[in-house]
């Protein structure tokens, strides 16, 4: 990137997610998406495409769009899929002279949308290789339908179809690491980032995601307070706290090479993340502190095998 | 070309447009969402340093900036969760109580 | 031109001509060459169409619906699995209004799976708001493609077009058949230019809103409206079509129905061993005749209860099984289709030619001997059979 980072310079831009979409009170989406979408350069133009989810049901409500851009929303599970193919129709456009300019092409998916029901479609489209875009706003579960757990949701987390009861703990299984699966797929650009302090780092990496060309995935965590169940005030430190505990580690992997975007002065205990979420809560109860125990365990051990491969 | 500000609740279906597609930018624009607010951020601009870190953690495009300067709040859209306050390291924004912007 | 070409290739050959901004690919018998073809033309710089050879039929559909938002003309081949598993993104190509051209090569659907051909596939679509045109042979599959975008790209009717054809008895038949010049087919379709695009300079475009109940029922409407335009719009393509061509068609086509007594009602090839059958018994002095339905979606059916007026007794025969227990698709259609006639033939609905089942003149002259004895004795018997099975009772 040829200037370096200017926090004010960048806010001067006019909004392209503009006010008036329905997302709640205090939603990280509309924070990332907005985020995301100052690193365009102000002179090019973008598609931006939506799978199904609180974004979309938001931002796009009739007839009102929340989008400065063109925008299309087509499935749940295609999103990576659709973004193609308005790649593929700008390229064969262009080829017989019949659009001109930079079109720029940004898929906003959530979890759901992105490790689980979209997941092949969003493999097929990285290996094709469409220079395009793909954001997974990472919230930990099927926020739009009502919390329900999908394989992004941590360990232990509580959601409407992974219950707290008598019999039940929250999640039973590990959060899914799609960030490393999306390395795998030998991709020029994937990064890991957060809303975070004055947004250099998401910003940083959502221009070169926007201008290396080829395709480029970007996962972004993306604090719902609904679902979370933590003050929808407190975005700014929740998201701090996930990546000062490492649960949420900030990283980047450009043609191949690891890079750590992040290294907490001082890595906290998980339950300083944990604790202000309604969604952990059973885990601070007497007699769950195995709990607690095995995800910092986990957190631990991820930790350290990213810094390995980062060389850190 | 049928424009969203002309399409309501009452439109006759011969009016909307084929598909629901809109053909214009941001017409998310003209959707009040201030209404929602139970709590209201209110600017103190004397205390503004206009440090910009509360714009980008907006989740709702509610802080206007121009010419350098952060402006006050846009109350149409901005829906009173706070963010702003909790990361402006300046007393420049305080919270009240209720819905109305301040006066 | 006369050339000698499968159905796959001819219409491999039509989208050659048409040469589509993007076309999706993905393999499936018995559909599977017409991508195969393409990819040939396009190493063979034949064409310049974007060819996105996608992991799934669902994404090829994807693709198709984001790429013809965006501004481009798109096309793709899939039969049987491909198209249910497009199933959710039909309705969305359709609602969106985005005139895609599909080529459906008519398969079974699982389970069991089978390769060989029946309608269950299509049909199972036909209530998602595409057009759907049926070729009896190589050279309708060829002139339905060639068709279609004229049809779907229309401003008042931008609806998906699904042409198709029967799985290998027509993708895999080698017959002889007029080719158009490719010039011609060029001037024909024209350039693809819709009012507004994704890619558009001068204003954005926002495609696939949430729809609240306050506008859904609205959208449906002009959708609905939209195919009931098409129907006139198809018979003025037609017309074109015939200008171009010399060939002409309609909605459906009456073989010998000028003074039929007993007839059939069916779609795609059987209708060439219908004819032939037709022309037999003719010949021993039955009035027999046909109406093969070539369009189904919008369906004909004041043009099919006018060709049965004057009937007897009909059998419609459905190559798909509905599962309703009460008749195959064509036989509900046809069956409203009369019921505002004065005088109504004695119906009933033959499903036939599942997974491949063949069906022969035979079978045929034999199911007009049925129809014969319900128009003289007036006893139609069961009113829904399936024909081509083997049976007990048969074979004791
Ligand atoms: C094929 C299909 N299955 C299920 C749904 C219902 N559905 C809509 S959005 C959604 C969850 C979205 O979750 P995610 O992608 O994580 O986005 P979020 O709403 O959490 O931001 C579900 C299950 C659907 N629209 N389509
Ligand atoms: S439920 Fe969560 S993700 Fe969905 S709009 Fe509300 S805060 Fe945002
Ligand atoms: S209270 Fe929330 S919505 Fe209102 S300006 Fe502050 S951050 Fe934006
Ligand atoms: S964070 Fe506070 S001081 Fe900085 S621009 Fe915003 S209101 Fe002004
Ligand atoms: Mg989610």
């Amino acid at each position: 990137m040829s200037k370096i980072y200017n926090l004010k310079r960048e806010v001067e831009k006019p909004p392209r997610l503009t006010g008036g979409h329905r997302l709640c009170a205090g939603c990280g989406a509309g924070v990332v998406v907005s985020g995301v979408l100052r690193a365009l350069n102000q002179e090019d133009r973008a598609v931006v495409v939506n799978a199904t989810s609180c974004l979309e049901v938001s931002t796009f409500m009739y007839p009102y769009t929340a989008y400065m851009d063109s925008f299309i929303h087509s499935a749940f599970e295609n999103s990576a899929a659709t973004c193609s193919g308005v790649e593929a129709a700008y390229n064969a456009l262009k080829r017989r002279g019949k659009v001109d300019g930079t079109v720029k092409f940004i898929t906003f998916a959530g979890d759901g949308g992105t490790y689980d029901i979209g997941f092949q479609s969003l493999s097929g489209a990285m290996e094709r290789g469409h220079d395009m875009v793909y954001v997974c706003y990472d919230n930990e579960a099927y926020m739009n339908t009502g919390i329900q757990r999908s394989s992004s949701t941590p360990l232990f987390a509580r959601t409407t179809t992974t219950p707290v009861g008598s019999a039940g703990q929250g999640k039973k299984q590990n959060k899914k690491d799609l960030t490393e699966i999306l390395v795998a797929h030998n991709i020029p650009y994937v990064a890991q980032t957060a809303p975070l302090g004055n947004f250099k780092d998401l910003h940083t990496k959502s221009h070169k995601a926007i201008y290396t060309e080829g395709p480029c995935f970007l996962n972004i965590l993306s604090p719902c307070p609904r679902g979370w169940d933590y003050p929808m005030a407190q975005l700014a430190q929740i998201t701090k706290l996930a990546v000062d505990t490492c649960v949420w580690p900030l990283y980047e992997v450009e043609e191949g090479i690891w890079r750590l975007s992040y290294i907490p002065k001082k890595k906290l205990p998980v339950e300083e993340f944990m604790r202000p979420q309604g969604r952990f809560r059973h885990m601070f109860q007497k007699g769950n502190e195995w709990m607690i125990e095995e995800v910092q365990k986990q957190v631990d051990q991820r930790w350290e095998s990213l810094l390995e491969k980062t060389g850190a | 070309m049928i424009n969203a500000q002309d399409i309501n609740e009452k439109t006759p279906w011969q009016d909307l447009t084929p598909g629901g597609e809109i053909y214009e930018a941001g017409t998310a624009r003209a959707f009040n969402t201030g209404v929602w607010r139970t709590n209201t951020p209110v600017f103190h601009a004397q205390a503004c340093k206009h440090c910009m870190l509360c714009v980008p953690f907006c989740p709702d495009s509610a802080i206007p900036v121009k010419d350098g300067k952060r402006l006050d709040f846009n109350y149409m859209h901005c829906k009173g969760c706070g963010i702003c306050e909790n990361v402006c390291p300046f007393p420049a924004i305080t919270m009240v109580t209720g819905g109305v912007p301040h006066d | 031109m006369i050339k000698q070409l499968s159905g796959n290739e001819a219409v491999a050959y039509a989208l050659k001509q048409l040469n589509p901004d993007v076309m999706g690919a993905f393999p499936i018998t018995p559909s599977t060459e017409i991508p195969e073809y393409f990819a040939q033309y396009v190493a063979d710089g034949q064409v310049n169409t974007e060819f996105v050879t996608v992991e799934s039929e669902h994404s090829s559909m994807s693709v198709c619906i984001a790429a013809q938002a965006a501004g481009a003309r798109t096309v793709c081949a899939t039969s049987s699995c491909g198209l249910a598993l497009m199933y959710e993104l039909l309705y969305v190509a359709a609602s969106c209004r985005l005139p895609i051209t599909l080529v459906c090569v008519n398969r079974a659907l699982s389970g069991p799976i089978n390769i060989n051909n029946d309608h269950s596939d299509s049909m199972g679509a036909r209530d998602s708001g595409w057009i759907q045109i049926y070729a009896e042979n190589n050279q309708e599959a060829y002139d339905n493609v060639i068709m279609a975008m004229p049809i779907g790209e229309t401003p008042w009717v931008r609806l998906p077009v699904m042409t198709c054809m029967d799985g290998f008895i027509t993708s895999h038949a080698v017959e002889n058949m007029q080719l158009l010049d490719s010039d011609v087919v060029k001037r024909f379709v024209g350039e693809y230019k819709p009012e507004n695009y994704l890619l558009k300079k001068e204003n954005p475009l926002a495609v696939g809103p949430y729809d609240i109940s306050a506008y859904y029922m609205e959208h449906k409407v002009l959708q609905a409206e939209a195919m009931k335009a098409a129907k006139a719009r198809i018979l003025e393509v037609a017309a074109e079509f015939e200008r171009i061509s010399g060939r002409s068609y309609g909605l459906l086509e009456e073989y010998r129905m000028e003074d039929a007594e007993l007839a059939l009602v069916l779609i795609g090839s059987t209708a060439g061993t219908a004819k032939a059958a037709v022309d037999r018994l003719r010949e021993k002095g039955v009035k027999a005749g046909l109406v093969k339905i070539r369009v189904f979606r919008p369906f004909p059916g004041q043009e099919l209860a006018k060709a049965l007026a004057g009937t007897r007794a009909v059998a419609v025969m459905d190559k798909s099984e509905g599962f309703s227990a009460n008749g195959g698709p064509l036989f509900s259609e046809t069956c409203s289709a009369l019921y505002d006639c004065k005088e109504r033939p004695y119906l009933i609905n033959i499903v036939y030619g599942l997974g491949g089942r063949d069906v022969t003149t035979g079978d045929i002259e034999k199911l007009f001997g049925r129809l014969a004895n319900i128009a003289e004795t007036g006893d139609i018997g069961s009113v829904y059979t399936h024909m081509g099975q083997r049976s007990r009772e048969e074979i004791a």
